[in-house]
């Protein structure tokens, strides 16, 4: 018999791990570009153009300050449903969560790796929408640091999907939370309109969720001439990701799933 | 129907042992269970369990349904946290190092556990990737244990397209593709019919014939009269009774004398048929049935109840 060498490293465990979730991204890939690309689009018709023309405080086109939001939008919709959805099913219908469970891999790998279909679906929806925004907006720039703020914030959405997706008892206690988390976020945080323009009260009840600083820093790192950058909403980025991070490795580790 | 399984050998990765006593050693257990607990809140699931199952052995659970056999079983492959105790998969202390003592395992649960989103060939890759198996040996064993199993042309299709035999058998192959040394079948014929089920029972004793250690579930008599070397049944999340199947009904009484007593029908067990004989006619049960006794026997006598009584 040949003896192989098996490879169990960390950076191959979460390949491992994503392996399967990009199989199926491949088998799904026209269906999925579709679901991706057609909610931001019908977004920048809708508020883009349907609701609002001409130009913003900061001295940008409306088209050019609502498209970052409907970035930071894309990547909460697109990484949270995906990641969510795919482990949703697998943890309760298909039960091949457990199998990968009960196989030799760090819990760490695991949370990496099944957040890797999220992070890859609403890149890949920031992505068109960027590329979209560029014939209509030329004030908005691919710097550095906006890409940096789109990669933070996909992972940090798709490691929420994750949280969610193990908490969930049932497919329809995801559709509650979709309803009572998802989708207030997805209006109020600061992607169609500046959170700075509400009443104090709602101020502060927003700049709580990650959406907010998802939005904040996407917008300033896209328009960096006409918006100071809000390091500090990087910095809660961060928290977030770290935060939901560690939620889901107590969630493995307890085996609450 | 579920076709039968290719009869050329297949590499377990462990020694062929044609001679299962040869392998059956106190000294050389795979599992020890020691005081195991698990409690789901106030309600306890498995209380205080100790065994241990030998390698190369086919260890069997036998219990009604909501005894504590799909719980012990998930306590040992860490899928659950266990309460209380101990234990040790060969050496490995699961509470010490998790990680290592999955190397050694291998689970195929009651519920068919494949990605239906996947091939076939897709999710044995997949869990070949999760046991860090490199392509050049995961294509081997893939292309060996899908011919064994008869499997080579269904690796392309969806989950969906094959019938519930054929998926148990993928399950099978998933999880046999790292050469575990012990392999958990938690009730594998549920679900089946008795044509697949029969022939699932020869895919599970060639498995261990090979000198994979078995550990499987069931709460069909036959399976475990059948298939295992040592039965252990379960009730209420304790172990009642653990031995060989003939040694449980050795020790009940081998001659079962069955008779209608007002509306209720009597057993009665004897050690040996001249007892057996001797009861009926010193009777004069001229209508009495005088039979070998089953486990179904035993585990009436061991637990008040039938073994398809639900919780």
């Amino acid at each position: 018999m040949t003896e192989y060498q098996r490879n169990n490293g960390f950076f191959h465990q979460v390949y491992h791990v994503a392996w399967a979730d990009l199989m199926y991204l491949k088998h799904t890939f026209w269906n999925t570009l579709i679901m991706t690309i057609m909610g931001p689009i019908l977004y920048l018709i809708a508020f883009g153009y349907g609701l609002r023309t001409g130009e913003t405080d900061i001295g940008v086109s409306y088209v050019a300050f609502v498209i970052p939001g409907i970035m930071a939008l894309s990547s909460l919709s697109s990484s949270f449903s995906s990641t969510s959805t795919r482990i949703n099913v697998q943890r309760l219908y298909y039960r091949s969560f457990d199998e990968m469970m009960m196989c030799p891999l760090s819990l760490s790998a695991i949370i990496l790796g099944k957040s890797t279909l999220g992070f890859i679906r609403g890149l890949l929806g920031c992505f068109v929408m960027y590329t979209i925004g560029l014939f209509l907006a030329p004030d908005l720039q691919l710097t550095p640091l906006a890409v940096a703020c789109v990669i933070l914030s996909c992972v940090t959405f798709s490691m929420l999907g994750m949280a969610a997706a193990l908490i969930a008892k049932s497919h329809a206690s995801m559709a509650t939370f979709n309803s009572l988390v998802i989708l207030p976020m997805t209006f109020l945080c600061g992607t169609f309109f500046s959170v700075d323009s509400l009443h104090p009260v709602f101020q502060a009840i927003l700049y709580v969720l990650p959406l907010t600083h998802s939005s904040l820093t996407i917008r300033a790192a896209c328009l960096p001439d006409n918006l100071d950058f809000p390091w500090i909403s990087l910095i809660v980025m961060l928290v977030f990701m770290v935060a939901f991070f560690l939620l889901n490795h107590y969630l493995l580790k307890t085996r609450k799933v | 129907m579920l076709g039968k399984p290719n009869c050329n050998s297949i590499n377990t990765g462990l020694v062929d042992t044609t001679s299962r006593s040869m392998s059956v050693s106190e000294n050389n257990d795979v599992i020890v269970i020691k005081d195991l607990v698990k409690k789901y809140d106030d309600k306890v699931a498995v209380d205080g369990i100790s065994f241990s199952v030998h390698d190369g052995e086919l260890f069997g659970f036998l219990g009604p349904n909501g005894a504590g056999k799909t719980t012990t079983v998930r306590c040992i492959s860490t899928l659950t946290n266990i309460t209380s105790g101990q234990v040790l998969v060969n050496g490995i202390d699961i509470a010490k190092d998790q990680t290592e003592a999955k190397k050694y395992m291998g689970v195929i649960q009651q519920q068919i556990s494949l990605d239906k989103d996947l091939t076939i060939r897709e999710n044995m890759i997949s869990h070949a990737m999760y046991h860090g198996m490199g392509k050049k040996e995961r294509e081997e064993r893939i292309a060996e244990l899908s011919d064994y199993f008869g499997l080579g042309e269904y690796l392309d299709k969806p989950v969906d397209s094959l019938s519930g035999g054929w998926k148990k058998r993928a399950a099978i192959v998933c999880a046999m593709l790292h050469q575990p040394k012990v392999l958990f079948l938690d009730e594998p014929t549920t679900g089946l019919d008795i044509n697949a089920r029969r022939l699932l029972w020869d895919v599970v004793k060639r498995l261990n014939s090979t000198g994979t250690t078995i550990v499987l579930t069931t709460h069909y008599i036959e399976e475990a009269q059948v298939l295992c070397d040592r039965v252990g049944i379960i009730d209420h999340g304790k172990i009642i009774a653990l031995d060989t199947p003939r040694e449980l009904i050795n020790r009940t009484g081998k001659m079962c004398v069955e008779n209608m007593e007002g509306e209720k029908t009597v057993y009665r067990y004897f050690p040996h048929m001249a007892d057996a004989q001797q009861y009926i006619t010193d009777n004069h049960l001229e209508d009495a049935i005088m039979r070998r006794t089953s486990l179904e026997d035993v585990f009436v006598e061991l637990t008040g109840k039938s073994v398809g009584d639900q919780r």
